[in-house]
Parts: C-alpha cells; structure tokens; sequence
C-alpha cells in the first residue's frame, strides 16, 4: 500500500529527471527539446494507464457507449487514480469532452495561484498519458491535453480520434 | 480502496521509470546508478515528509534509527514493517529484511538484466534522508526474490556522522 505522497515525490522526481537529462550540456532547453520530454512523459503514463484501467474492469460489465465510458473515467477511474471525481464533464456530443478537477492531485505539492503556472505543463504531460492509456485500453483512441489557469485547478480536453 | 489503487499506481509508475531507464541506459550498471541517484533526490525531501507526519525526535543511536525506519517509516510509505536482524558485532550494520515488496508486484525480470537492482530507488531514498538527519550511510540490496532469493534484504551500514551545515544538493 505505497502512500500518497511517495508516489506524489516519485512522480515529480521522474519530471525533474526527464527534463535534466534532455538538457544535458546545454545552456537551456529549445521547443524541441521540451516537446520530448513531455513526450516521454506522456508514453510513460499512457502505459501506466493501460495497467491500471485493466485491473479497474476486469469484472466490470462492459460499457453502453462512448459517454458511458467518459462518466466512467470521471468517476471510478479518476477516484482510483486522482482521489477524486472529475468536478465537471461537458461534451460537445461530437466526440469532444472537457474534464475539470478544481483540486487535481499532481499540483497540490506545487504552489496555489498564478506563480507556477508555466510549471504546470510538466506536471500534467503524465497524467495526460495515463487518461489516454486508459481510454485506448477501452476501445477510444484519443488526443489527451491538459490546461491550468488558476492552480491548482485543471482542465483535460479529450478528443476522441474516429478512426 | 483508496489505498490499495495507489499501491497500483506507484507500483506500475515505477515499472515505467524502470523500463524508461532500461531504454535510455547502455547497461544495468547506469540504470543501477539512475535510481540511486533518484532515490536519493527523492530522499533529500521525503524526510521533512516524514518528520512532520511522524512527530519522531532525534534518534539516540543506530538502533533506534533501524527500528524507526523499518517500523515507522517503511509501514507509513510502503505499508510494510521489514525485520531488522543480523547486526554486526560493533553495532554499526544492519539488515532490513523484506517479506514483501510493493515495488516488485506482478514484475518479472527480463533475462537480459540480470544485473538490474530494480528496487535501487529505494537504497537513494534510505541514503538520502539519512543524510539530512546528519547520518552518513552505505545502503544496497544483498538479497532479491525478482533474483531468485526467498527474501528481499538490505544492508544498511553506518559510516560517519555528518557535520550540520553541509548543503544539500541534487545528483
């Protein structure tokens, strides 16, 4: 039973890894480099994603549909990831859905309010990865991103990719 | 619940580290090197973690440090309370031994590492907290059951006592 905040320091020790080694050498990091690392970040959560929305349904029944599945990850899912359910789910119906966490879990060690914010995106590249590994486990490949306008407040965009 | 999903989600997050690491590095030795390294940043911060939630005073000497970390802090983090045996004459080594390990659950060793400590984490982890309570340590894995062993077993020894003051900077 690994507590909270260990996993809390581990996630943000791996962020801190990725982003040094990216640099390495160099006086400061490019666009380039720093769309790598949130792409590392990004595949790590995805398979962790996998893993856990796994054991999540294993004895579930299966889903009626895609909003179904959504309501899903907003509830159960989120509770077992995040500790928490998603605040507030909107769809445009059309395969588009926003989730909010107003307290979401991996910027609680970081400060509240406007002084991290270009910080965040770092923080969420993982958890960005673990949705849609989740999501893709379920049969829904997706475009995952995320946004923080007022810490420690998050917003995910899911666009569900027709195939 | 809550609990237990957490141990999922640690325990898969460290499997991706692991398998991350397994890419980036040439060999088991670096990757090794990797997780101490980041256990060790990691245990530079754990402690003011720890010292806050425990309410722990100073600890008097070795003995009382080994019982603390395996009573007091493996079970908070870890939900696990390790044994602490096999201390040498002089007092200053210890094992910690690990019935079970939430990092290894559902892990199987591909057959090319089987040089891999794939628990290193937590031997940074130990060295680096010790180190902001003044304590300088030697920590590593001497038993694996991902290697094949019956147990899980870390040595721990006591090397010197650390000057305050010194900072404390990242690997």
């Amino acid at each position: 039973m690994a507590d909270e905040a260990l996993f809390e320091f581990l996630h943000m020790e791996i962020v801190s890894h990725i982003y040094k080694e990216q640099q390495s050498g160099k006086a400061e990091m490019d666009n380039k480099d720093r769309a790598v690392c949130v792409s590392v970040l990004e595949g790590m959560g995805f398979r962790v994603g996998q893993g856990l929305i796994e054991r999540l349904t294993r004895d579930s029944p299966s889903f009626k549909d895609e909003l179904d599945i959504m309501k899903f990850i907003c509830k159960d899912f989120w509770t077992k990831v995040f500790r928490r359910q998603v605040d507030n789910l909107r769809t445009n119906h059309q395969g588009t859905y926003v989730l909010q966490d107003n307290k979401f879990a991996m910027l609680t060690q970081l400060s509240s309010g406007k002084q991290y914010l270009d910080q965040a995106p770092k923080y969420l590249a993982f958890s960005c990865g673990v949705v849609r590994g989740a999501l893709s486990n379920l049969g829904m490949e997706s475009v995952v991103t995320a946004e923080v306008s007022v810490m420690p407040s998050c917003k995910f965009q899911v666009v569900i990719q027709k195939l | 619940m809550n609990k237990q999903s957490n141990s999922e989600l640690f325990t898969l997050t460290y499997g991706a580290l692991v398998t991350q690491l397994c890419k980036d590095y040439e060999n088991d030795e670096e990757v090794n090197k990797q997780l101490d390294k980041m256990g060790y940043n990691i245990g530079v911060r754990l402690i003011e973690d720890f010292l806050a939630r425990s309410s722990i005073g100073r600890c008097q000497d070795f003995r009382e440090t080994a019982d603390v970390i395996a009573k007091v802090a493996f079970k908070m983090y870890l939900g696990i309370t390790p044994s602490v045996t096999n201390w040498s004459p002089a007092g200053d080594e210890f094992s910690l031994i690990l019935e079970s390990n939430p990092l290894v659950d559902f892990v199987e060793l591909p057959d090319n590492h089987s040089t891999l400590i794939y628990s290193n984490l937590l031997c940074g982890v130990l060295r680096g907290a010790l180190e902001m309570v003044q304590m300088a340590v030697d920590v590593k894995f001497v038993q694996d059951t991902l290697r094949g062993d019956n147990v899980t077993e870390i040595r721990m020894k006591f090397i010197k006592r650390i000057e305050e003051n010194v900072p404390a900077g990242d690997e």
